[in-house]
């Protein structure tokens, strides 16, 4: 069955056209990421999902059920938001309790689902604390047990981890990915960051000026990005484009390599000048210029470069992408 | 830590400047007080003398309590004022939230109509308030103060309210949403808590224009039943003879009731619980 179905979803304010006929099905259990630069649209269609802007236009079914008239709250859903919006007259349990008492749920219901929450969450010593006595990570993840104890159909994660430092936010991912195994549920998840987006996702949807760009596994859309804005909005560092015409015998269209396919060779076609080298120890980043073009290496291993040195870059022609004019993959 | 906070001389001067203006505020209030314990030659005497057991005297006080019904004056004061208060905060906070909530037609329009009114004085209309409240029999009745007052303090009530309520995180508005929160709950539970600040500078801004007013107990409602504490003392002020005592007298314990209500808001204007809710 499926969770989501969305069907040629529409959505305006004023003259601004904010998703264009976004047409997408989830399935049941499935972790999908909409992932986007800022200002693609990816929140509101979160929004429009929730029922908390409606849509323009177009067709919302969760559950296999159409919702486009039904209230957020019936919905089935559960949505855990970038600042935590968690009640601050409230302890952590009575955030987590509140739903259910609108729901008019028996105390012992409550009781069980917060049991399995906290305890599913680490967060059993502060039910009793109020949010203001909470760290960063806490407050996330009473945000997270508070949408975990409604049971719903769907949950919606609008950029949990944007506000969590570096350290927690890796923490807070896998312990996403965890969650997301216990309960078997489905999940959207709307972020900016790609990281988040490879190692969570199912199925990523990539989005730009609110319109879907591609849908499909996060290796599917790595390995065979259908245009140039996928090809470069996934993989860290991101991938290098080169008018075709800088190499031998190349023609009009812009060429596009990973870093990591990219290697040192002497007879190589690309020849760079280093402007600056990045040594993590495991790997080293050299990013060099030729013309006005930055390219960006990966290299395995620590290798003994410098700046200013002159390099040659070779890859295997299986490997490299080549787009047209308007940034489509040409095959 | 700001560098102009740990310079001793700036410290010592701020200070200095903060309380010399309070001894310049307090100072009528002081003069008030003493010699409201005072004989009536001693306060013409030296002014600024303490009571002492020659001077010391409660006749004012005396008269106050003779003098009419004083305790039906404060009582009415303190009713026009606080039922003034919970109506314009209750009222006011319910328009600056549907204001800076929903999007509906004229919504800006309107917004501009109510900030209007801070512009205009409302004693302008006195004539037409009063054929309102002849017409509608509320004349003589506290209830004719407490609507006009209402009325006057609308208008800024929304302006600064709705403007604190555009602060508070749609998110967590929206978390109420998705929780099956009404709206009513949501604007009571979740918003109100959060602009309390807001509504103690409202309240403290409209408590003590409505609880010194003179013009409207003496058009509106003169009665001796209705009597407001403020038209009360005036019996004392004639065109030739001022029962000194007495004046200073009710002046002094006018200030308590509005001192108690000014400490009950102002620490609302200090508690800020917001921290914790959003980040």
């Amino acid at each position: 069955m499926t969770a989501l179905t969305l069907s040629n979803v529409n959505k305006s304010f004023g003259n601004v056209h904010v998703l264009k006929d976004i047409t997408l099905e989830v399935d049941e259990g499935e972790f999908v990421v909409f992932v986007g630069p800022s200002g693609c649209g990816k929140s509101t269609l979160l929004r429009v999902i929730a029922g908390l802007e409606d849509a323009s236009s177009g067709e919302i079914g969760i559950g296999g059920q159409q919702v486009n008239l039904v209230p957020p709250s019936k919905r089935g859903i559960a949505m855990v938001f970038q600042s935590y919006a968690l009640y601050p007259h409230l302890s952590v349990r009575g955030n987590m309790t509140l739903a259910l008492k609108q729901e008019k749920q028996s105390k012992s219901e409550i009781e069980k689902r917060v049991d399995v929450a906290s305890r599913m969450l680490n967060l059993e010593p502060y039910l009793d604390r109020y949010p203001s006595e909470l760290s960063g990570g806490q407050r996330q993840r009473v945000a997270i047990g508070r949408a975990i104890v409604r049971e719903p159909k769907l949950f919606l994660f609008d950029e949990p981890l944007s506000n969590l430092d570096a350290a927690l936010r890796m923490n807070t991912r896998i312990e996403i990915a965890n969650l997301h195994r216990a309960l078997d549920a489905s999940m959207i998840y709307v972020t900016h960051d790609q990281t988040e987006a490879m190692t969570l996702a199912d199925k990523i949807v990539v989005l730009r000026d609110g319109r879907v760009e591609q849908i499909g596994s996060p290796m599917e859309l790595y390995n065979n990005p259908v245009n140039q804005f996928v090809a470069g909005f996934l993989g860290s560092p991101s991938m290098n484009f080169l008018p075709e015409g800088l190499l031998p015998d190349g023609g009009q269209n812009t060429i596009g390599i990973r870093p990591e396919d990219l290697f040192l060779s002497d007879e190589g076609p690309i020849a760079v000048r280093v402007s600056h080298v990045e040594k993590l120890g495991g790997d080293t980043n050299v990013i060099a210029k030729i013309d006005e073009h930055t390219v960006t290496a990966r290299l395995f291993g620590q290798h003994a470069i410098s700046e200013g040195q002159d390099l040659r870059f070779a890859f295997a022609p299986d490997k490299a992408y080549r787009f047209d004019a308007t940034g489509q993959r040409l095959r | 830590m700001n560098k102009a906070r740990q310079n001793p001389f700036n410290v010592v001067a701020m200070h200095g400047a903060l309380i010399l203006y309070t001894l310049v505020a307090l100072f009528p209030v002081f003069v008030i007080l003493i010699n409201s314990f005072k004989t009536r030659r001693a306060i013409f005497r030296e002014p600024l003398a303490l009571p002492n057991a020659d001077s010391f005297s409660l006749i004012g006080y005396q008269t106050v309590m003779k003098q009419g019904d004083f305790f039906l004056y404060f009582q009415n004061s303190m009713i026009v004022t606080v039922a003034s208060l919970f109506f314009i905060l209750l009222f006011g906070a319910m328009a600056a939230y549907a204001l800076s909530e929903y999007q509906f037609r004229g919504n800006l329009l309107m917004g501009l109509y109510l900030a209007l009114g801070i512009m205009i004085p409302i004693r302008i209309g006195t004539v037409a308030i009063l054929e309102m409240m002849v017409a509608t029999g509320l004349v003589n009745t506290l209830w004719a103060l407490i609507l006009v007052y209402t009325a006057q303090g609308l208008p800024l009530a929304v302006f600064i309210l709705s403007e604190f309520m555009r602060q508070v995180s749609d998110d967590l508005k929206n978390a109420g949403r998705i929780d099956g929160l009404s709206e009513y709950t949501i604007f009571f539970r979740l918003v109100l808590p959060l602009v309390r600040p807001a509504m103690a500078t409202v309240a403290v801004f409209n408590m003590i224009p409505i609880w010194n007013d003179l013009w409207f107990p003496l058009i509106l409602a003169p009665a001796e039943e209705t009597k407001t504490l403020t038209l009360g003392s005036q019996v004392f002020i004639g065109q030739f003879v001022t029962d000194w005592n007495a004046v200073l007298s009710a002046l002094s314990m006018a200030i308590l009731p509005v001192l108690i209500l000014y400490i009950i808001f102002s620490r609302q204007l200090i508690r800020g619980i917001t921290s914790g809710a959003v980040k």
